[in-house]
C-alpha cells in the first residue's frame, strides 16, 4: 500500500473541541427548528388564503429563502447588517439565517399539509365556538403535522446541515471547530471524516427522537 | 327564538336564498325539506354564521348573527350544528372530541370537561367508546359522537344538516333514535332532511324550500300529506317514487 497514512490520534486529542462544536450545532439546530416552525405556521395559513398583505409578505419570504443560496442568506445577515453598523455575533447570524431558511421551506411544507385537511374540519371547530387561532391550534395543526411529518423532519435535518456555514463567519460550531482543529496539523481527511460521522449521528438522533415524539403524540 | 327575516345569500352570481322568512320558536322541531340545491343547507350554515349573508337578518334570542359587533364565538355556543359528513376530529379520541370545546371555549378544567364529555357520550349511547378514535367507529357512531360534541356546549338550539344522508341505510335508525331522544327532552331543533318519514312523525312544522324561498310551511300533516303548493306536490311525488325506482333499476 502506497499512499495515505491515517493518523487518528491527533483527532482523538481534539475530540473535546469537536464535541463542544457539536453542542453549538445541536443548540442552533433545535432553536432554528423551533423558530422556523413558529414562523412557518402563521405564514402557511397566510399563504393558503391567497390574498392580502400577510399572503404577500409570506410569499416574498418563501421566494427569497428558497431561491437564493443559504450562504448568501447568512452573509446578508452577518456582513450585510454589518454594513449598516448593525453588528451581530456570528452565533446569532447563523441562528437567524438558518431560522429564516427553515421558515421558508417549512411554510411550503405546511401549506401542502393544510391543503390535505378537509375544509369542514375548520367549520366544525368554528361551529363549536372556537376562535380561528383556537381551531388551528387544537384541530388543524395537529392533523397537519401528521401529514407532513417526514418532510418536516427532513427539513429539520437540512437545517442542521446548514449550520455548518457557521464556519464561514468564524463560528466554532462543529464544522468551524473542525476547521480550526485541523489547521494546526493539516490532517484534513481524518478530521472531516470524524466530523462527518458526528453529523450523521446527530441527524440520526434527531430522526429517532422525532419519530419517538410522533408515536407518543399520535398513538400509532 | 330564531327569527330569520328576508335573508338573501348568493355565491358569486348564483343566488341561493332569495329572501327567506322563518321563525323557530323555543322547543319546536322544524324540518326543512326541498330538492338538492334549494338552499336548505346554506340556510342552516347562515344561522350559525358559518356563511355570510348579503341581505336580511337572522336573530338568535334577539342577537343578530351577522352583525359585525356580535361576538359570534359566544353566540355559537347557543347553536349546536351537526353536519352530513360527521367531521369528527380524527386525531382525538371520542372523549377528547367531546371535551375539547368545553375545555378551550367554555374554559372548564380538564377533569370537569372529561366528566361532562363522558356524560354526553353516555347520553347518545357511546359511553363505552370514550377511548376509541373516530376511525374505529362506524358512521352511525361517528354521527352520534358529533351530536354529543355539539351537546357538550349545552346549546339552546341544535341544527342538523342532512345528518343521515351519508350513512349506510342500516345505521340511519340509531342516529334518528338519538334525535328523537333530544326531541323528547324538549330541545329546539332545525333539521334539514331528505327523510320525509322522519319529518312526518317528528316535526312540529315542516318548511318546503324551493328556488331559494319558503314555498310552503305548516304542520307535517298540512305540508307533507296535503300539500297545496304545486312545487311541493311535485317534490313529494318524486321523493315517494324513489324506492320504487331503485327496485326497478336493480331488477332491470
Amino acid at each position: 500500500m502506497n499512499g495515505y497514512q491515517f493518523y487518528w490520534s491527533i483527532v482523538w486529542d481534539s475530540l473535546p473541541l469537536l464535541l463542544a462544536g457539536a453542542w453549538v450545532t445541536i443548540q442552533i439546530t433545535i432553536l432554528a427548528f423551533i423558530i422556523g416552525t413558529l414562523i412557518a405556521m402563521p405564514m402557511a395559513v397566510a399563504r393558503q388564503q391567497g390574498e392580502g398583505w400577510a399572503y404577500r409578505f409570506s410569499t416574498l419570504w418563501v421566494e427569497l429563502s428558497r431561491n437564493t443560496p443559504a450562504v448568501f442568506q447568512l452573509y446578508l445577515f452577518y456582513f450585510g447588517l454589518g454594513a449598516f453598523h448593525i453588528n451581530i455575533p456570528s452565533y446569532a447570524a447563523v441562528l437567524i439565517s438558518v431560522s429564516f431558511n427553515n421558515a421558508g421551506y417549512m411554510t411550503e411544507i405546511f401549506r401542502g399539509g393544510l391543503a390535505a385537511i378537509p375544509r369542514q374540519q375548520l367549520s366544525a371547530s368554528r361551529s363549536l365556538g372556537m376562535t380561528s387561532p383556537q381551531s388551528f391550534i387544537h384541530v388543524i395543526f395537529p392533523q397537519m403535522f401528521k401529514v407532513i411529518f417526514l418532510a418536516y423532519v427532513t427539513q429539520g435535518i437540512w437545517g442542521m446541515l446548514n449550520t455548518s456555514l457557521g464556519m464561514l463567519v468564524g463560528l466554532q460550531e462543529l464544522s468551524g471547530a473542525t476547521q480550526y482543529a485541523q489547521s494546526a496539523s493539516f490532517r484534513t481527511f481524518e478530521f472531516f471524516l470524524v466530523t462527518a460521522l458526528i453529523y450523521y449521528l446527530i441527524a440520526k438522533g434527531l430522526q429517532f427522537s422525532s419519530q419517538l415524539a410522533f408515536r407518543l403524540m399520535y398513538r400509532s | 327564538m330564531i327569527r330569520i327575516s328576508k335573508v338573501q345569500k348568493a355565491f358569486g352570481s348564483v343566488v341561493v336564498l332569495k329572501g327567506i322568512d322563518l321563525t323557530i320558536e323555543k322547543g319546536e322541531l322544524v324540518c326543512l325539506i326541498g330538492a338538492s340545491g334549494s338552499g336548505k343547507s346554506t340556510l342552516l350554515q347562515c344561522i350559525n354564521g358559518l356563511e355570510p349573508i348579503q341581505g336580511g337578518e337572522i336573530l338568535v334570542d334577539g342577537i343578530s348573527v351577522h352583525d359585525p359587533k356580535t361576538d359570534i364565538n359566544k353566540l355559537r355556543r347557543k347553536l349546536g350544528i351537526v353536519f352530513q359528513q360527521y367531521n369528527a376530529f380524527p386525531h382525538l379520541t371520542a372523549l377528547e372530541n367531546v371535551a375539547l370545546a368545553p375545555r378551550v371555549v367554555a374554559k372548564r378544567s380538564r377533569a370537569v370537561a372529561r366528566a361532562l364529555a363522558q356524560k354526553h357520550l353516555e347520553h347518545v349511547g357511546l359511553g363505552d367508546k370514550g377511548d376509541s378514535l373516530p376511525s374505529q367507529l362506524s358512521g352511525g357512531q361517528q354521527q352520534r359522537l358529533a351530536i354529543a360534541r355539539a351537546l357538550a356546549m349545552e346549546p339552546s338550539y341544535m341544527l342538523f344538516d342532512e345528518v343521515t344522508s351519508a350513512l349506510d341505510p342500516e345505521l340511519v335508525g340509531e342516529v334518528l333514535e338519538t334525535m328523537r331522544l333530544l326531541r323528547s327532552e324538549g330541545m329546539t331543533m332545525v333539521v334539514v332532511t331528505h327523510d320525509i318519514n322522519f319529518a312526518r312523525e317528528s316535526a312540529d312544522r315542516v318548511a318546503f324550500l324551493c328556488q331559494g324561498e319558503v314555498c310552503e310551511i305548516g304542520t307535517a300533516k298540512e305540508v307533507i300529506d296535503n300539500p297545496r303548493n304545486e312545487q311541493t306536490q311535485k317534490f313529494l311525488r318524486r321523493e315517494n317514487r324513489k324506492p320504487l325506482e331503485i327496485v326497478r333499476s336493480s331488477v332491470a
